[in-house]
């Protein structure tokens, strides 16, 4: 069983609203997330341990979490890059248009994964306003794997840029100001200074993106070509299985993936806390 | 001196360029197709009545389900990193799991729980209750896919703040709300706020969940991402189009707003 | 202040579920009120339809009802039926979409026949939708293997509708092959490996050919072909293969929810008026075949009524069930045409 209890070899915390805020979480968490989990484990119950196996490690079924993982992956990594650039400049510098931006960073989230979907696919096939240029050139982006990572890319975008842009608010420049007075280069400043400060947000906006994008269904199906063995994504195979009214199978792979971006998650979250133990002994 | 200069224009330019390609123009392309048959036509499909309908659904899901989260997303961010327990990591996980389901999953899973077939049907029965396909459940699966970000949001900064300053008001004989209000809220306002326009964003336009236990009735159960898939599948890309375009500028009017909450602020500050 | 908090968020959960409730009561305590829950893409046939139907109604009766319909993708929506979604009635697109929901009991055996023809009211069948001028020259289905022609098609696994143009092709390469079932798993197989993009849903593939001009046929309902006309008058046209389905849209009352609302009688005139010559000619104006042959004929410019139709009750299909077992089911025919080599 399961205790709760603050761990015996840290000093008691005197910070008050421990009972009450952990008795809201767990009972919210409980409530919202924990009962209808529990169906997952319900329906699946039927299922005898050699079809599970046999369905979650068919062939096509490997290739497609092959697909979703590389491409969400991808997306996870230049969302980080452009991300952090972004968050940056967002909080940093003053420029014409800049509130137009950062208007723009939370777009991907109002607009129905579809309908983005649809317009990606039409810039970026092979007539399309984008895409006209890139064809002759032999790179196709729309109905391949390509498609797929821009797709992810563009429904992910707020996840780094929003983790990270209020805690560079929080850094206070005037460490950086004393280093650059010690001589500290740009590059320097950034790496020893700053980005010790970024990574748990860093790693916790990726994680988000790339949890996000494994799972993401309504803009991919436009754009990926969705040809089995080369642009097939896991959750068009989870909408095969429910097609055919075959809820164990479709829940038999979701579990797959929801496992794989719990463990993703918990590494993540465990990292965290690691690190932030270490800055804590250093300090 | 000019070093730093072009490290900045080089990182606004890498900054335009990628907003340009990966969100103005997919944004140029939803805007185009909703005008494509001129104004007039526009403007009849979003005065539909369907499709006001359809905003007030919208509307109402996403409040109730920022509202719920913000007070969630508060206490767990608090529960979680002002104090050091056993299983943290785990809890902390536990609240990364919507994210973590992909969305048509986690209609699902709503659906076999409160739905004909779910295990608490007899309940449910017992007393008359209808969660899925009705406004309900729209509203419980909106709740769910929204719950984690205002949460962990916060979470980052309050992790890289420490708890001494708390540690020290505490010490000091305040009381939970006033080291809350005085110490606490000033750091974590900027995450909060964007916690909780992430939530808006997305609980607007989740599509996926809401699509599994919605039953799209029509004038009842449905939400605008909705009536777009319904609108497109019915081979009336313009007006799927168009109403799309409502949802940008709800994303614009969120954006205003938080532009008036930071500005007052600063002013407060000042 | 944190217990008034607590007490708030406590208070809007439980509004919101009793809201949720009230809503729901008012519909199931009303008998004058229907839910009909339908397929893409029939907004429009069901829009006109159903203000038919209600003029019909208060004329009958004297009682005003009110219809609220619902449409998504065909499997989906009996999906959401058999998970709670409250249909008085349903018309989809497949039989055997509405014979998952009554293997959980909601609606009675032998719902088949209890409207006339099979319960589909109206029928479409499979066309090719090509650019104008048929620059490709495709005529019939084996234009479709050549090596230069790139296909359009959503995947029958996914899309229900989609079940059809899989069929069509199967019972063209049984005629042309006499049913050597190699030589026409063969041909499926050179068919499926010109498909281009493999859309999830009809619409979504109607996008790829349309909007986005990828491929050079497309493999459509007939209903939908004209569908994309209408939107791009001068861009396309229909071309009717020699033989082709009859794709039947099932219709059906709900019996378990019809009774549990009190609207049996409503729910069946509902369907039975879909058969009554207006109803027959507003579905051929939503470019539905009519099953009324009179009202066919007067629409014969319309429809091209020389193709022959292969049905699903054919000895070389057997039902629905048969065809969901050999062709359909994981590791069926159409699986192994997308067998790794």
């Amino acid at each position: 069983m399961i205790k709760f209890t603050k761990k015996n070899n840290h000093r008691v915390s005197i910070i008050p609203g421990f009972n009450l805020s952990l008795g809201i979480t767990i009972f919210y968490i409980s409530f919202i997330i924990l009962i209808p989990l529990i169906s997952i484990a319900v329906v699946t119950n039927g299922i005898t341990w050699q079809k599970f196996t046999s369905v979650i490690l068919d062939s096509r079924v490997i290739a497609s979490y092959r697909i979703s993982f590389i491409c969400a992956l991808t997306a996870a990594a230049v969302n980080c890059f452009f991300g952090t650039i972004l968050a940056w400049v967002l909080v940093r510098y003053e420029f014409p248009g800049k509130d137009l931006i950062d208007g723009l960073i939370e777009l991907p989230f109002a607009i129905p994964t579809a309908v983005a979907g649809i317009s990606l696919a039409a810039l970026y096939s092979p007539t399309g306003l984008i895409g006209q240029f890139l064809a002759p050139i032999g790179i196709k982006i729309a109905y391949s794997p390509i498609g797929i990572s821009m797709a992810l890319i563009f429904v992910t975008i707020p996840f780094v840029v929003r983790t990270v842009e209020p805690v560079l608010k929080n850094i206070d420049p005037v460490f950086e100001e004393a280093a650059y007075t010690l001589g500290a280069g740009k590059f320097t400043i950034f790496r020893r200074i700053i980005l010790p400060e970024l990574i748990p947000a860093l790693l916790l906006g990726g994680g988000l993106a790339f949890a996000r994008a494994v799972g993401e269904y309504g803009s991919v199906i436009f754009i990926a070509g969705n040809m089995p063995f080369k642009s097939e994504i896991v959750p068009l195979l989870i909408m095969i299985k429910l097609q055919q009214f075959n809820y164990t199978e479709a829940t038999s792979i979701a579990i797959v993936m929801l496992l794989f971006s719990f463990l993703i998650m918990f590494a993540i979250n465990s990292l965290q806390i690691y690190q932030q133990r270490l800055i804590r002994g250093g300090r | 001196m000019s070093k730093i200069f072009s490290v900045r224009y080089l990182l606004i330019g890498i900054s335009i360029i990628f907003i340009f390609i990966m969100l103005i123009l997919p944004l140029y392309v939803i805007i185009n197709e909703a005008f494509h048959n001129g104004f007039s036509p526009y403007f009849n499909v979003i005065s539909d009545k369907f499709t006001l309908h359809a905003l007030s659904l919208t509307l109402l899901a996403t409040g109730t389900a920022v509202l719920c989260n913000t007070i969630f997303g508060l206490f767990a961010a608090w529960a979680l990193t002002r104090f050091q327990y056993r299983h943290s990591k785990l809890l902390t996980t536990l609240i990364d799991i919507p994210f973590t389901i992909s969305p048509v999953i986690a209609g699902l899973i709503f659906s076999l729980t409160f739905g004909r077939i779910g295990w608490t049907q007899p309940i449910l029965n017992f007393f008359h209750i209808k969660i899925v396909f009705a406004v309900t459940g729209i509203i419980l699966v909106t709740i769910f896919v929204t719950l984690p970000f205002i949460a962990r949001t916060i979470m980052p900064v309050l992790h890289s703040r420490g708890t001494q300053e708390e540690e020290a008001a505490a010490l000091m004989g305040a009381s939970g709300l006033t080291i809350f209000r005085r110490i606490t809220f000033p750091h974590i306002k900027w995450a909060l706020l964007y916690g909780i326009i992430l939530c808006t964003a997305r609980a607007m336009g989740e599509f996926g969940a809401v699509s599994v236990i919605s039953g799209h009735l029509r004038g009842k159960t449905d939400t605008l991402p909705l009536l777009i898939e319904i609108l497109y599948n019915d081979f009336k890309m313009t007006d799927a189009f168009a109403v799309s375009t409502i949802l940008v500028v709800l994303a614009i009017i969120l954006l205003v707003l938080k532009n008036i909450v930071e500005y007052k602020w600063h002013q407060v500050k000042e | 202040m944190n217990k008034k908090f607590i007490l708030f968020a406590i208070f809007i959960i439980i509004s919101s579920v009793l809201a949720g409730c009230k809503s729901d009561e008012q519909s199931a305590s009303s008998n004058n009120q229907l839910i009909n829950v339908s397929y893409d893409p029939t907004r429009e046939l069901y829009a006109a339809y159903n203000a038919a139907f209600i003029k019909h109604w208060q004329e009958k009766t004297g009682q005003a009802v009110t219809i609220t319909q619902s449409h998504g993708g065909s499997g989906a929506q009996a999906r959401s039926v058999i998970e709670g979604n409250d249909a008085d009635v349903v018309t989809l697109a497949l039989e055997y979409d509405i014979t998952a929901i009554e293997k959980t009991g909601l609606i009675k055996k032998g719902w088949l026949s209890s409207f006339p023809h099979d319960s589909s009211p109206y029928t479409s069948t499979i066309v090719f939708l090509v650019r104008k001028g048929n620059p490709k020259n495709i005529k019939d289905w084996n234009d479709l293997i050549r090596p230069d022609i790139s296909i359009i098609t959503p995947n029958p696994k996914t899309s229900g509708g989609a079940r059809w143009n899989y069929l069509a092709a199967w019972a063209y390469a049984n005629n042309a092959y006499q049913g050597n079932e190699e030589q026409m798993k063969k041909y499926m197989k050179k068919l499926f490996n010109n498909v281009l993009v493999l859309d999830s849903g009809a619409r979504g593939a109607t996008t790829t050919f349309v909007e986005n001009g990828q491929g050079d046929v497309l493999l459509a309902w007939e209903n939908e072909a004209y569908l994309s006309l209408k939107e791009h008058p001068d861009e396309f046209q229909i071309v009717s293969p020699s033989i082709s389905i009859l794709a039947q849209p099932s219709v059906a009352v709900v019996d378990k929810i019809a009774d549990e609302h009190g609207t049996r009688e409503l729910a069946e005139e509902y369907l039975n008026y879909l058969y009554s010559p207006e109803a027959q000619k507003i579905a051929a104006d939503n470019f539905y075949r009519p099953t009324d042959e009179n009202i066919l004929k007067q629409y014969a410019d319309t429809f091209d009524l020389n193709i022959k139709l292969a049905t699903i009750n054919d000895p070389l299909f057997g039902g629905w069930d048969k065809v969901q077992e050999t062709h359909f089911k994981d590791g069926g025919i159409f699986d192994q045409i997308y067998q790794k080599k």
